[in-house]
């Protein structure tokens, strides 16, 4: 006899959906069936005195460069500038539990049978559902309908631990980097994976900001989308920061990172060229900080994501301050970013995983 | 990315014949395997002879000839049951070998276009791996994908590939009590996906449909592990999960790769979950203690080959798993054993 299919909580009540945008939020129509029900939160880049149209029927805050400066005062130089690395001010502002940020020119994918796919419910299930990291799963997420744990998979481990972060993908448009670009202009991700997974402790992967959802109690403050844009010498590197350190935090306290479904349908491929002049350093500094992040170890004491951090932020210095200057800037920022999320978020307790799982 | 070519005469297709009507199984793998040498391999146990279709190139090994290769030289190794097949490992010559259960046929994709997976551990095995650093969009050597934004590009030329873990539609590869719990449950999900295995993360390496790289990993591919009750359906093993875990041992020190995913194949019914959970359910408990050892275990940089790796980890297996459990003691013993009988069968 099957089991009754469970249904998805909304929590319309405890997510917010952050967009960064410079343009337009046309997008949003496309979305409405799925993100109606839910507070937006948008962080307006770029020039504050042009005005951003919200559709209409959306329940929204808007945040623009002057409403972060005066939020944030001098605290707002950890915001980047003309990048959408700002999308971060978002996470901090946010009261909900959970996150799920999205890009301006990410659409609704439709699954092999046509059907279309709410994106968001899926992030959901991956967020609400553990994650198996200590244990390769070869049937993949063993918590979805229709597979489990395989033979050989021990049952010690087969209660995971909570999801902190769930990434999701992009079909048509891959997020290829400049070079790759350059090389393959007409690629397009045609390939429907359906599967989820855990990413192992241990391993980094290069997270990408586009179709992203997170658990801002267990994470938040570790999602620091870094200096990029306007005055920094280096761009498209927000998200990949961000998810070196968040991979790094979770492998330390124990928390899960999925990735996999669910798509979206990217439609914009931006310009090769320009995206070569904002990754230059970073294809270079790339070689520096891999090896730096594969052997980060945190001291035992660091039992909350902020403690994690602070002390990370005093590796970079110490050791990433001499490939470049930048690198003091940012562990600067780090620092800075914590100071303005705990002083945003003053009422909730410290984030972190559930006592006594720090490793 | 250029297409490797590689020879059919550097192919060998090991498999273990638990059941003696070969027909069916052989009849519905021909369109994949004829082009290549077969060895099939009698489980000592099975008498009477085998029933095998013709057209096929292949060698036949059966109990006489494990007697008179391994004859004396050891009591601890075991050919029985689907450890049977190792003897075929050990007899190969050959580069790649692909070994599938008896009770797998091919599997039809989600275009509903039969598999051939003999085609996709080839390629898996003769495409790099890319185990220091996960690539959200999997295999990015398969045609229609590449590195994403992100990947370092001094790790994009991947590393060999030594190991290729296939999946299974159908009767996925449970363990008896989680089959037990869900009768009907039946894997029916096509991911279209291959993806390396991250250096250092141990998994459960199913043995029902697995290729490997015999030059680089062969040695690693031993029969040591036996349960007190094995028996003839996989839910009574764990062999191969014990193998599997010393052959990522192996791979992950010698920095080779160890891919998963595709090719499906698809499992027939076959047996009772539940009556093998009452006849069997040591190995699920031993699992337990084995885990943290294979996490934490490393080798020496003396290390260089993988019959170096299987000699070191069975030194340790004994130093540190030998204690608690006699079963462990013996697997390490006949690790050893294996050793000795592999260089000494190279070297005829």
């Amino acid at each position: 006899m099957a089991a009754p299919k469970s249904l998805t909580p909304l929590l319309k009540d405890e997510l917010d959906i952050v967009i960064p945008t410079i343009r337009n939020l046309d997008f949003l129509e496309m979305w409405r069936p799925f993100f109606q029900p839910y507070h937006l939160i948008i962080v307006q880049d770029g020039d504050p005195s042009k005005t951003i149209k919200v559709p209409e029927g959306f329940d929204y805050e808007l945040y623009n460069r002057n409403d972060i400066n005066k939020i944030l005062g001098p605290k707002a130089n950890c915001i980047s500038f003309k990048d959408s690395a700002c999308r971060c001010f978002g996470y901090m502002v946010s009261k909900k539990k959970y996150i799920f940020t999205i890009d301006d020119d990410c659409f609704v994918a439709k699954d092999p049978t046509g059907k279309e796919i709410n994106a968001l419910e899926q992030h959901i299930k991956n967020l609400l559902s553990p994650s198996t990291p200590f244990f390769f799963n070869t049937l993949y997420d063993p918590y979805r309908d229709g597979t489990d744990f395989v033979r050989g998979y021990p049952f010690s481990l087969r209660e995971g631990v909570p999801t902190a972060v769930s990434h999701g993908l992009w079909l048509n448009i891959p997020d290829y980097d400049a070079p790759t670009q350059l090389v393959k202009p007409l690629e397009r991700n045609t390939r429907f994976v359906d599967a989820v997974m855990t990413i192992p402790k241990g391993t980094l992967f290069p997270m990408c900001g586009m179709n992203l959802a997170f658990n801002r109690e267990l994470i938040g403050p570790a999602m620091y989308f870094g200096l990029m844009g306007d005055g920094q010498p280096i761009g498209r590197y927000d998200d990949m920061w961000a998810g070196w350190c968040i991979k790094v935090i979770c492998d330390h306290l124990g928390l899960g990172v999925k990735t996999g479904l669910p798509y979206i349908w990217h439609s914009k491929a931006s310009n090769p060229f320009v995206n070569l002049k904002k990754e230059y350093k970073g294809i270079y500094w790339q070689e520096e900080l891999i090896p730096f992040f594969q052997s980060v170890t945190l001291p035992k004491d660091c039992t909350t994501v902020q403690k994690c951090y602070i002390e990370l932020s005093k590796q970079v210095k110490a050791k990433l301050g001499k490939v470049d200057d930048y690198f003091n800037k940012l562990a600067d920022a780090m620092i800075t970013w914590i100071e303005a999320w705990d002083e945003l978020n003053q009422s909730g307790a410290a984030a972190g995983a559930p006592k006594g799982s720090a490793k | 990315m250029s297409q490797v070519i590689i020879q059919d005469d550097e192919v060998d297709i090991v498999i273990g014949a638990i059941q003696s009507d070969l027909t069916s199984f052989m009849e519905a793998w021909r369109p994949m395997f004829s082009r290549f040498h077969l060895i099939i391999v009698q489980d000592p146990d099975l008498n009477g002879e085998l029933k095998i279709p013709g057209g096929f190139n292949l060698n036949l090994y059966t109990k006489s000839d494990m007697d008179k290769v391994v004859g004396s030289s050891s009591s601890t190794i075991s050919f029985s049951g689907y450890s049977c097949r190792y003897f075929g490992y050990l007899m190969s010559r050959k580069k790649y070998i692909i070994s599938i259960d008896d009770d797998c046929i091919p599997a039809k994709d989600s275009k509903g276009e039969l598999v051939d997976a003999v085609a996709q551990h080839i390629t898996n095995l003769t495409t790099p791996a890319t185990p220091f650093f996960f690539n959200t969009l999997y295999d990015p050597f398969c045609k229609g994908t590449d590195f994403v934004r992100g990947y370092p590009f001094s790790l994009r030329n991947g590393v060999e590939c030594g190991l290729s873990c296939g999946l299974w539609l159908n009767l996925a590869d449970y363990d008896a009590p989680t089959q037990a719990l869900k009768p009907n449950a039946r894997n029916s999900r096509y991911v279209d996906a291959v993806l390396t295995v991250p250096s250092r993360t141990m998994l459960p390496l199913s043995g029902i449909n697995i290729a490997f790289n015999n030059e680089l990993v062969g040695p690693a591919l031993l029969p040591a592990f036996r349960l007190t009750k094995e028996g003839k359906f996989r839910w009574e093993t764990v062999e191969d999960i014990w193998t599997g875990m010393c052959a990522k041992v192996v791979c992950d020190h010698l920095k080779l790769g160890v891919k998963s995913g595709l090719p499906y194949v698809w499992r027939q019914e076959r047996g009772s979950a539940v009556e093998s959970l009452k006849k069997e359910w040591e190995g699920v408990q031993l699992m337990e203690e084995v885990v943290p050892f294979f996490q934490s275990v490393r080798l020496s940089e003396a290390a260089v080959t993988a019959e170096d790796c299987v000699a070191e980890i069975a030194a340790s297996v004994k130093e540190q798993l030998g204690r608690s459990n006699p079963m462990f003691a013996r697997a390490a013993e006949t690790m050893v054993e294996w050793i000795k009988l592999w260089k000494q069968v190279r070297s005829q």
